[in-house]
């Protein structure tokens, strides 16, 4: 690997991501939590984890933190995602492909409508 | 799992619970001695020996929504069906490692799969770790350190679209390069 050039790269990387922050700054913290643990990553959990990381590249949005964590506790709906959007109530999602992944990410994430099918009840 | 970057992410998410700080994951291909070898190393918070000689056991676990613990034990017995075999050795207070070997050519030896998938997960969504990666294939060898990404960055956060496209492009070609030039040597 050449380390000046992406040295370099990071740089420049830093400052475009540090003045597009400037622009949206009041949208409200995201954060999606993907259970990680032997079961969640059997059933899947990496590709659903990969769909949503693509989802954010393509859509370029920031403001959103990706979080892992193990074992979530419902072992029979995993691959399972946890949504928390600015002070609102956390909402957690079982069975959740990559498909419907992105459809939480354009339903919930961007257009603030929780997606019912997929939501596990507390 | 089918794949072997399945099971090292799920062995690094060990280490992760085990609140390590600093975790290192090496991959090495020897064709000339038909080894494939997986070492997850981490600082977190290890085991007693009695602990150890119970994580390969499917009924033990650490957890406690249920009983079963499976990741270690699936590896395990992966490892022994393609003549290599799987150790751990632990110091409470200091860390653990795993190594994890198998034949490489063995006809039941499961596929590497996508190794730059799982160590880009693994630096994204677990950023309070100092993550090293090393794939090794005869004497051609891909490192990746987060340290300097995590300097250059300052409080950008890795999740920040650009950042994701830099990462997932610094390790997919990294890892692609060096199997290319693996397989024009053989």
């Amino acid at each position: 690997m050449d380390r000046v050039k992406s040295l370099e790269d990071l740089k420049k990387l830093r400052e475009q991501a540090l003045e597009k922050r400037k622009l949206k700054t009041a949208s409200g913290e995201v954060q999606i939590i993907v259970g990680m643990g032997t079961v969640g990553i059997a059933a899947g959990a990496r590709e659903t984890l990969k769909a949503i990381l693509e989802f954010i590249e393509k859509e370029n949005l920031s403001g959103i933190t990706v979080r892992q964590t193990g074992n979530i506790g419902w072992d029979s709906y995993e691959p399972i995602v946890q949504v928390v959007i600015g002070d609102q109530p956390k909402v957690t999602y079982g069975k959740v492909t990559p498909d419907v992944a992105i459809r939480i990410m354009k339903e919930h994430v961007l257009n603030g409508q929780v997606v019912k099918d997929f939501m596990l009840e507390g | 799992m089918k794949e072997l970057a399945l099971h090292l992410l799920d062995i690094a998410h060990n280490s992760v619970s085990a609140n390590a700080r600093n975790i290192t994951i090496e991959v090495v291909e020897d064709t000339r001695s038909d080894l494939l070898t997986l070492v997850v190393k981490d600082d977190g918070k290890g085991m007693d020996a009695q602990m150890v000689q119970q994580v390969v056991d499917p009924f033990v676990t650490s957890r406690t929504t249920r009983n079963v613990g499976l990741g270690i034990p699936l590896l395990k017995a992966a490892a022994e069906a393609c003549g290599g075999n799987l150790e751990i050795h632990s110091t409470p207070g200091k860390g653990t490692e795993v190594i994890v070997t198998f034949q490489r050519s063995h006809i039941d030896r499961m596929p590497l799969g996508n190794l730059a998938e799982t160590f880009f997960t693994l630096v994204v969504g677990c950023p309070e770790v100092h993550w090293k990666f090393v794939y090794q294939v005869d004497d051609n060898q891909y490192e990746f350190d987060d340290t300097l990404v995590k300097q250059e960055l300052g409080d950008v956060p890795l999740s920040d679209p650009l950042v994701l496209n830099y990462l997932r492009d610094e390790l997919e070609s990294g890892i692609k390069t060096l199997q290319a030039s693996f397989s024009e040597i053989s």
